[in-house]
């Protein structure tokens, strides 16, 4: 094994499918951000993906579990540890795009698969898209793109938009344009990290705009819906789910009621599987679990589904079970399109007051079946 | 490379050929306790470590790089993150337009992207060659806390330049999907890549060996420890301090892309004002104006992540622990502790 | 650009320069009296923020908390002045960065470990939640203003402290010639955690005020830091009229820097492009300002001689 290893990717996978072990067990490598920032995303997919482990209650299936502290080097060098010393068969739990990009390429070449529990950058959906790599989440433009569509029909025709200035954020907004139809009152980009929008709160006010469309992830979206709610302009604010899951809008509180959000999935909706994963997760947990947590649960699922037909050591029988997706999604009807990216329903939901706090809350339907842009380009 | 002549640094024409002093053989030992490592971790079938030992090495070429602004041209670079994300992301980008087959840059006439080590290496020393002599001409001008701030500024202003730039990942970073090559070598094999860093190492200690024991480290030391003396025996100190400085923009560079080729990732975090001051901790932690103390500051730095890391989430609480307890007590570094004080000390 | 927009857009130039100036008053103060330079200056914003988020949960009150954020950073300042830094003021600047890098590592890490990683919350009060009118049709934020005010009234007391009062007599002489007032019989080590402890509560009032609103986490301090440094740096490292001035200039460059500049690229390019190249040029405003100053002036502009 080891000689092989030096001799180059191609050799490497040639060596991993040719090992001979098959009533093994199966090692899942899971690579996500539990401190820093941006942790709650992380410490949610996790809690989602073991819950749905723990219910399976296989003991033949094992979980590694790493912080990368949201840092690509520390991502990648936790990747080649995986890889490498423990030689697992599944890699999962990376939370951020450019954390995505530094480990999955390289990942899915040495043989490894791959499924996304939360970053769909567009080269993995296009470009770069590889037959050992699944998104359970979606494409990173969808969300944004479903909301350009949800408000052009409400009508709006003048929108500010905004989003931090890294590819994320250029996407966001490219994703928006997509299917927006109407005017724009400005499209301003923000530093990343920013915690001050005075300046930018000023140019909306001056702007004219009828609505804004905004997309700062974790702590800036914080900090922007509690000075944008102390500033006294009153234009409806818009997003993606991102900048408005339950952890954030509890941070933020009275000032997001209101607040619309696309995602593609919501805590109420009505499915057995979901109702089902929701009781379990606040009974464990003792919260509503987040977007990322449903991601993190399906994620498990569809892995536990496969697990039933093949052992990943059986690569094309493998990778054949998962690209069926036959599992009960608790977002409703799943699919994967060609590229391993899904096709999905991508909802709205309304930010409302709850007892002392407030929650999302379902109101509808933004685009059905929808599929990524990106699909075009890969060559699978 | 040999190892007979002695490997201090400060006064190498009075020290016997042939002869090792306490310093040299820590450092011969340092040396050795990398390469067995390195081999022995490799025949145990244990890449992981075999990259663990690599990455000292490049770290110890980064440090060795600002040592010789730092060490012995007492100039306190607070700004080499610059040098270091720029040389990672020559290979980055070349790698990336070599993968794309579309000229370096985008720009027409440029050769299309190099996936080659040697064109790769020589380009990220020119550039940040070319990068130290800009910011040097303007922030030698100032001297003390000044100096260190504006180098600092420096190293902002390229830092937030490349979040924004959307074409190289910006934030995101630029993976490199396959390592680049040299010649008939694969670079991918541990092992081989862990020597190849390992020669340039060397390459680079025996340079500033000979830098500093030529009339070139006597002018330097002198600009550092007594600049109008210099000046009055007709030696202007100022492009003697720039020269050095140019040439330890240009190592710490090289280091840069080998770190970006070992990771297989380039990224701002290279660039980002922590980074600066690591480099500048490993110099300190392996003692300061000693040719092999980033080396031994470098091993322990690493080895400290790894071991710490492992412990505790917390492990830089710990690192800080330590460091100040150098900085307050132990001045010298690893080399002040075992081998005594420096001799221009 | 309307002329409201403008002047509100100013309003938060001065916002952001008060609020530098707190960080570096005190830095600068340290640095003339006791030639340190000290990087860990943001951790004492952190404090600051960490302490009255935590203080204003416990008991349900903004100013109690804002209170004891304040002492608190002042007490670790004296504390930290007691333990390691009096240690460095003989020392060269490379072992006062390293070790102020340490307390830095050591100070988040640390805030890490007691408070996690998530970011607490803390709201602005409710006496200045809201916004008013001013002239020119510019409404604005309540507690943005009463920040600008409270820079203003601690500016004054600075200058009062430094020009009239027995211990800014000694800051001055102290400035001056380290020596000499040592010699005069001034017990120069009380003086010295003084002034270093009076830094480290203004960087807490800042850490404090500005958490409440945006957040308040572990990491919060040190682009700030930076900032004063750039601040100090440009007004001339040591003079308190300097970090007033650089204080301004930065804060003001850096918000018009980010609202002017995307306008000014969509005159001759397509809009979104313009928004990108403007908003990396924004941020990369304030250090060419600096690297521009020092060329020309490489002391600062308002250079203190030793």
């Amino acid at each position: 094994m080891k000689k092989v290893m030096n001799a180059g990717l191609g050799l490497m996978m040639a060596a991993a499918i040719a090992a001979p072990t098959q009533a093994e067990d199966v090692k899942i490598g899971m690579i996500t951000t539990l401190s820093g920032g941006g942790a709650h995303l992380g410490v949610d997919a996790r809690d989602g993906f073991m819950l749905a482990i723990e219910q399976a209650g296989r003991d033949d299936v094992e979980v590694l579990i790493q912080d990368d502290a949201q840092k690509p080097d520390v991502a990648k060098s936790l990747a080649d540890e995986f890889v490498q010393r423990e030689e697992v068969d599944i890699m999962t739990g990376i939370i951020w795009s450019n954390l995505a990009m530094a480990v999955v390429p390289s990942v899915v070449r040495q043989g490894t698969f791959y499924l996304s529990v939360n970053a769909g950058p567009s080269d993995l959906a296009g470009r770069l898209c590889h037959e050992n790599y699944f998104n359970v989440a979606w494409q990173n433009n969808s969300l944004h793109e479903a909301m350009g569509e949800y408000m052009s029909t409400e009508g709006f025709n003048n929108a500010f938009i905004l989003a931090p200035n890294y590819p994320a954020g250029t996407d966001a907004l490219e994703g928006f344009k997509n299917r927006y139809t109407g005017e724009l009152a400005n499209e301003v980009y923000t530093q990343l990290g920013q915690t001050d929008y005075a300046a930018e709160i000023a140019q909306i006010r001056a702007s004219g705009a009828d609505s804004v469309f905004y997309f700062l992830p974790g702590g800036m979206g914080i900090a922007f819906m509690k000075q944008y709610a102390g500033s006294g302009v009153d234009i409806p604010v818009y997003g993606p789910a991102f900048s408005f899951d339950e952890i954030i809008i509890g941070a933020i509180g009275e000032a997001a009621i209101g607040v619309r959000n696309t995602s593609q999935w919501a805590y109420d909706l009505d499915n057995a599987a979901n109702q089902a994963f929701v009781s379990s997760f606040r009974e464990k947990h003792g919260r509503t679990p987040t977007l990322y947590a449903s991601q993190g649960y399906d994620t498990a699922r569809l892995i536990l589904d496969a697990l039933e037909v093949a052992h990943p050591d059986d690569k094309d029988a493998f990778r054949e079970a998962l690209r069926a997706a036959d599992f009960d999604s608790v977002r409703g009807d799943f699919r994967f399109g060609t590229n391993h990216h899904p096709i999905q329903d991508i909802y709205v939901r309304e930010v409302v007051a709850n007892g002392d706090g407030v929650t999302n809350q379902l109101v509808g339907v933004a685009v059905e079946d929808m599929q990524d842009v990106y699909v075009d380009q890969c060559s699978m | 490379m040999t190892q007979s002549h002695s490997l201090t640094a400060t006064d190498p024409a009075r020290s016997a050929r042939f002869r090792l002093d306490r310093e040299g053989w820590i450092s011969l030992s340092l040396l050795l306790i990398l390469v067995v490592g390195a081999s022995a971790a490799y025949l145990a079938g244990e890449s992981f470590f075999v990259n663990l030992a690599t990455r000292m090495v490049i770290i110890a070429l980064a440090g060795v790089g600002l040592n010789l602004a730092l060490g012995f041209g007492g100039m306190v670079s607070f700004g080499h993150a610059a040098y270091f994300g720029l040389g990672g992301y020559v290979a980055g980008i070349g790698a990336f337009h070599a993968f794309d087959m579309t000229p370096a840059l985008g720009i027409p006439f440029l050769p299309n992207g190099s996936d080659q080590l040697i064109p790769l290496w020589l380009t990220a020393i020119a550039l940040c060659g070319l990068l130290a002599y800009g910011i040097g001409r303007l922030s030698l001008g100032t001297s003390g806390v000044y100096f260190i701030m504006i180098t600092l500024a420096f190293a902002q202003m390229i830092y937030y330049f490349a979040i924004s730039w959307p074409t190289y990942g910006g934030e995101d970073g630029l993976p490199i999907y396959i390592r680049n090559q040299l010649w008939g070598l694969n670079t991918n094999n541990s092992l081989v890549f862990f020597f190849l860093c390992f020669g340039l190492l060397m390459l680079a200690l025996s340079f500033c060996h000979r830098l500093l024991g030529s009339r070139f480290g006597a002018a330097l030391t002198m600009a550092r420890l007594n600049p109008v003396r210099l000046a009055t025996s007709g030696v202007e100190p100022r492009p003697i301090k720039l020269v050095a400085f140019v040439i330890s923009g240009m190592i710490t560079g090289l280091a840069g892309a080998l770190f970006a080729d070992l990771n297989g990732f380039v990224g701002t975090s290279m660039l980002d004002w922590h980074r600066s001051g690591e480099i500048m901790v490993i110099v300190i932690l392996g003692g300061v104006g000693r040719l092999y103390g980033p080396v031994a500051g470098a091993m322990l730095f690493v080895a400290m992540e790894f071991w710490l890391g492992g412990l505790t989430e917390y492990w830089q609480f710990f690192l800080g622990l330590v460091l100040l307890a150098v900085v307050l007590f132990a001045r010298g570094g690893v080399f002040g502790l075992l081998a005594g004080r420096s001799r221009h000390e | 650009m309307t002329l409201s927009l403008l002047f509100e857009q100013l309003l938060n130039g001065l916002q952001l320069g008060t609020m530098l100036f707190l960080m570096a008053s005190g830095l600068t103060l340290v640095f003339g009296v006791m030639g340190l330079i000290n990087l860990a200056h943001g951790s004492f914003y952190m404090t600051g923020a960490f302490v009255t988020a935590w203080v204003t949960g416990t008991t349900g009150n903004f100013w109690v908390g804002l209170l004891a954020g304040m002492l608190a950073a002042a007490a670790v300042g004296a504390v930290v002045e007691f333990a390691v830094i009096r240690r460095l003021y003989h020392r060269d600047h490379l072992d006062q960065v390293l070790a102020t890098f340490a307390l830095i590592l050591i100070f988040s890490e640390g805030t890490r470990w007691l408070y996690g990683s998530s970011p607490l919350w803390l709201n602005v009060p409710d006496s200045l939640a809201g916004s008013v009118m001013l002239p020119f049709g510019v409404e604005y934020p309540l507690y943005r203003l009463a920040i600008i005010g409270m820079g203003v009234l601690i500016a004054m007391g600075l200058y009062l402290l430094i020009s009239r009062t027995r211990l800014g007599m000694r800051i001055r002489a102290g400035e001056n010639d380290r020596e000499m007032i040592g010699a005069l019989g001034v017990d120069i080590s009380t003086l010295y955690t003084l002034v270093f402890a009076l830094g480290a509560g203004l960087a807490g009032l800042a850490g404090a005020t500005i958490g409440a609103l945006q957040s308040v986490q572990v990491g919060m301090g040190e682009p700030v830091l930076i900032l004063a440094f750039v601040v100090i740096v440009i007004g001339g490292i040591g003079s308190i009229k300097g970090a007033l001035v650089g204080a301004l200039l930065v804060g003001v460059v850096d918000t018009l820097g980010r609202v002017l500049l995307p306008d000014l690229f969509k005159l001759f390019m397509e809009a979104s492009a313009a928004s990108g190249v403007g908003a990396a040029i924004a941020s990369m405003l304030i250090y060419i300002l600096m690297a521009i100053i020092l060329i020309f002036k490489p002391n600062g502009l308002f250079a203190v001689k030793h």
